[in-house]
């Protein structure tokens, strides 16, 4: 393994240096070394050309299911990091909602053994809030702290007890380390499998309104108001929500969101074809929130991206529409899509889709990356922005396959994955091996 | 207009003269409940698979009447008691039925959709027999041919459907298609029981059953099921009955004298409909169960009819 | 899938008015002949000019005979064993207001070819009613049978090519009273 490695002539996009220009960026001992123009690198380094290419930091999605330990015939650790790689992505957070539940040290340390030994990027875990995810009582938040977990969520639930949420709040203050929120009042969205709407009523399915959320995320802003907590809304999807977190945040609450493709680029339109692979939660909704969520991705009401990255095995997803799982892969999805649907055509700038998958992640959590800073860990994204895509599940690297988005293509796709300055992952052309 | 569609999954896709093509047929095969040999060989050689997911013992039996009396093979595959019982998948289930050849398969289900799945999995012909609160199609062709025997036509007409839109599959096929063939609908129910939006179906909405009911053609009720109370959308039957309930006194205090009463049944007697307005002059439901025959064969028919030659004099 | 039809020119006339007329006249009084009578006579006719003629020949038995048979309509689209359901037109209703059992049935119809037609009416007719007899009353008879089927009753012999088609025109329908033969256009 080279310990250097010059990245030559590509388009580097650093949001928070403020950097975007053609420069050169050397790596030494995993760690950026230099970023300027015209470098010059010493004997055995491995160099990259990057010419017509984008450098960036490397991207973080905070919101992934590695469904290991429990569920690996859906994804595990190795699988997952590697379907992350090919999305992209150097570092990924994982929900606590595996078998058993992330709620204690065994099942963190379990993890992050795992990623060690058999991941490709960086695992983050998330630990869960309450034992076993039943909203009853609090887990052991500080061991979990400890043993490495970077945020607390019950993710997949809410906890529906506002005294106890008030109480994991609290009891979170000192770790630096926020309660993510699952925001859906399941009295509300009870049996529902889409959203509730013009199109469900058609359709015949039972809905979930959008009160369904909106209520969840008043709440949380009042509690994290109340407590002085730092809450992060999960897979924001409502205008609702938009609006009560941009307020919120402008009164100075510690509240931060994110949002994940499926939501920006869907609505509940693409239920009508019945396809299992458009059920999730929270459910697909209408444009006027698509918009709304995409307005607030751009003025930062929304802090980042993060793709919910949900694998499901076919079984789970075939068949009746309300008796399928929800959730969608979007690790190997996520940035082609963005980068063609959003970015190409004028929607959001470049610079704000690579700070809302870096910098605001790395910031948000306390995570080493995000920026392409002398001395930073030498995660990079490359992106080739000129090649198409066409989405072919069948190529993924992730174990699962459900995604609505087969077929789709794009122009825009990740071109080399780089943790700690080995490449973990580049594109092949059709053909060779990959 | 000739029939070209390969299944029968919902009346919204229909265009209205599709819908006439299978009224008209339906109303040119009644004549054959009236033979003595009640059985003509235009299916036969087919094999009619009736894949019911809910229990039905009305629908199921009408279909296979229908199918029988235009002589195919009719098999029955009810949820209870068999593979599906043991956990097969639906999925799984169809394609096991696939692999046996069925010229149609007609599907009742639980789940909005699963007919279309199934129409996509299977080459075969698929009719909708009902699929959770989405569609019910042959229903809606029934109470149509029923409302044309009795008013001569449709065009103009106006209908009140009341009770629990909100879960009725049979509401969303009549509101098609009585709005593609020129009719006014006007849903009416408590407001827990319309669903959101519900005008966008094409209909209007009211709260009041006497305002509902006030000069329409016709008036269309759906039955309570005991879980909209448990799961609180209405207090109680009791107060459901009192407030939307049909009974004779408002009939005859709002409605027309001339007005057709519906009900696709069974009826829950002294909840929507008191004893005298199910069993009195102005209803119509026994009449619509003989159309449900004449209906289903018609679909049938118009589904896996022969694929012959041409014609030879 | 069915190839488009040739589109077809008249070639020759076979029967005109007064001879489509005498040609009932003398199959009315030839059903009376056989049957030693009108009683028990009924007259079944097939879709859609079948039943003209039937009406016409019970007319004329009325003329002659003083009886009023009853004329039914049968439609046997359910009993073909081409059934092609496939952008056919509606099935149209049978409608045989009497009883059949026992009676002498009269099927009538305007063309016979090959013969399919009066198997698929013979079906029907059975699975209505046990009749005593069924006897048949052609207008045209074109050859080219492929099953044993004869009439009883002919209006005129007509050799025909198969290519060739014969098409009877009736004022009800058509507003004419002709019989023509006619033949694909040359392409």
């Amino acid at each position: 393994m080279t310990t250097s490695m010059l990245i030559r002539g590509g388009r580097v996009i650093d949001p928070a240096a403020s950097i975007d220009a053609v420069q050169d960026v050397l790596i030494e001992h995993g760690k950026v070394a230099r970023v300027g123009g015209g470098l010059t690198a010493p004997p055995g380094t491995l160099q990259i050309d990057a010419t017509g290419k984008w450098v960036c930091p490397g991207f973080i999605d905070m919101h992934v299911h590695l469904r290991e330990p429990g569920h690996e015939y859906k994804e595990t650790v190795a699988t997952g990091t590697r379907a992350a790689a090919a999305g992209g992505f150097t570092a990924v957070c994982c929900m606590a909602n595996t078998q058993p539940v992330n709620d204690n040290r065994a099942v963190t340390d379990y993890i992050r053994a795992k990623a060690d030994s058999e991941g490709v990027v960086r695992v983050y875990p998330i630990g869960a809030v309450t034992r076993g995810l039943d909203g009853k009582e609090l887990a052991e938040l500080a061991e979990l702290a400890e043993a490495g977990c970077v945020a607390f969520s019950d993710d997949g639930h809410c906890v529906m007890n506002a005294e106890l949420y008030r109480r994991a709040m609290e009891y979170t203050l000192p770790f630096g380390a926020p309660v993510i929120s699952h925001a859906e009042d399941h009295t509300l969205s009870r049996a529902g499998c889409m959203n509730e709407g013009v199109v469900s009523t058609e359709l015949g399915l039972p809905g979930i309104p959008s009160a369904a959320e909106d209520v969840m995320v008043a709440r949380d802003v009042v509690l994290a108001e109340l407590t002085g907590a730092h809450v992060h809304i999960a897979h924001l999807s409502t205008a609702g929500a938009v609006r009560i977190v941009r307020e919120a945040k402008a009164r100075g609450v510690r509240v931060t969101a994110e949002v994940t493709p499926h939501h920006l680029l869907l609505t509940e339109e693409v239920v009508r074809s019945w396809d299992p692979n458009t059920r999730m939660a929270p459910p697909l909704r209408t444009k006027r929130d698509t918009e709304a969520l995409l307005e607030g991705l751009g003025d930062g009401t929304i802090d980042c991206v993060a793709t919910d990255h949900a694998p499901h095995a076919l079984s789970e997803k075939e068949g009746e529409f309300d008796r399928a799982a929800n959730g969608i892969v979007g690790l190997e999805t996520a940035v082609a899509l963005m980068l063609d649907r959003l970015v190409r055509p004028g929607l959001l700038p470049v610079s704000t889709l690579v700070s809302r998958l870096s910098g605001d992640p790395a910031r948000l959590l306390r995570l080493p990356g995000g920026a392409l800073g002398v001395g930073a860990p030498a995660d990079i994204t490359l992106i080739d922005p000129d090649a198409t895509v066409t989405i072919d599940p069948a190529r993924f690297r992730s174990r699962s396959r459900n995604t609505p988005f087969a077929g789709w293509t794009a122009t825009g796709r990740p071109w080399k994955t780089i943790v700690g300055g080995s490449v973990v992952w580049e594109h092949v052309a059709e053909g060779q091996r990959p | 207009m000739g029939w070209t569609r390969k299944d029968l999954l919902t009346i919204r896709e229909l265009e209205p003269a599709e819908i006439l093509t299978l009224v008209d047929t339906a109303a040119s095969l009644q004549e054959i409940a009236g033979r003595e040999i009640k059985k003509v060989p235009a299916l036969r050689g087919k094999t009619i698979v009736n894949l019911f997911y809910e229990n039905s013992t009305r629908t199921r039996t009408s279909f296979e009447i229908a199918g029988k009396w235009l002589s195919a093979d009719v098999i029955n595959f009810s949820a209870s008691g068999s593979s599906a019982a043991k956990g097969e998948s639906f999925v799984d289930t169809a394609r096991n039925i696939a692999a046996m050849s069925p010229d149609v398969v007609v599907v009742r289900h639980g789940s909005s959709g699963a007919p279309a799945l199934l129409a996509r999995e299977l080459s075969c012909a698929i009719v909708n027999a009902g699929d959770g609160a989405h569609e019910h199609p042959t229903q809606a062709l029934l109470d149509l041919l029923t409302i044309r025997d009795k008013k001569g036509h449709f065009e103009g007409l106006s209908v009140a459907i009341v009770g629990d839109i909100a879960h009725s599959r049979v509401a969303r096929s009549n509101i098609h298609g009585m709005k593609k063939l020129g009719m006014t609908v006007t849903v009416a129910g408590p407001p827990t029981l319309i669903p959101p939006y519900a005008q966008e179906l094409g209909c209007k909405v009211s709260y009041r059953l006497e305002d509902a009911i006030r000069d329409v053609d016709v008036i269309m009720m759906l039955r309570l099921q005991q879980e909209r109370m448990h799961a609180g959308l209405i207090p109680s039957l009791r107060e459901y009955s009192r407030y939307w309930g049909l009974t004779l006194d408002r009939l005859a205090a709002h409605a027309r004298p001339d007005v057709l009463i519906m009900h696709p049944g069974p009826v829950n007697r002294g909840v929507e409909l008191s004893p005298e307005v199910a069993d009195g002059p102005y209803s119509v439901i026994l009449d619509q169960v003989a159309k449900g025959v004449a209906v289903r064969m018609a679909v049938l028919l118009l589904l896996a009819g022969g694929r012959g030659g041409e014609a030879h004099s | 899938m069915t190839a488009r039809p040739p589109r077809l020119r008249e070639k020759a006339e076979v029967l005109d008015t007064a001879g489509l007329d005498r040609a009932l006249t003398r199959i009315a009084h030839e059903i009376l002949e056989k049957n030693g009578g009108a009683k028990d006579v009924t007259f079944v006719g097939l879709r859609t000019r079948g039943v003209t003629l039937a009406q016409r020949l019970a007319a004329k038995i009325a003329t002659i005979d003083g009886a009023s048979l009853p004329v039914g309509t049968l439609d046997i689209t359910l009993y073909r064993d081409d059934l092609d359901m496939r952008g056919a037109p509606v099935v149209r209703a049978t409608d045989i207001p009497f009883s059949i059992k026992d009676k002498t049935v009269v099927l009538v119809d305007d063309v016979l070819f090959t013969g399919r037609t009066i198997r698929a009416a013979l079906d029907a007719l059975i699975d209505l009613g046990r009749p005593k007899m069924i006897q048949l009353a052609i207008l045209v008879d074109r050859g080219h049978r492929e099953l044993p089927i004869r009439p009883d009753y002919i209006g005129k012999n007509l050799p025909t090519s198969r290519r060739e088609a014969v098409a009877v025109r009736l004022t009800e329908h058509d507003g004419q009273d002709r019989v023509v033969i006619e033949e694909p256009e040359e392409a």
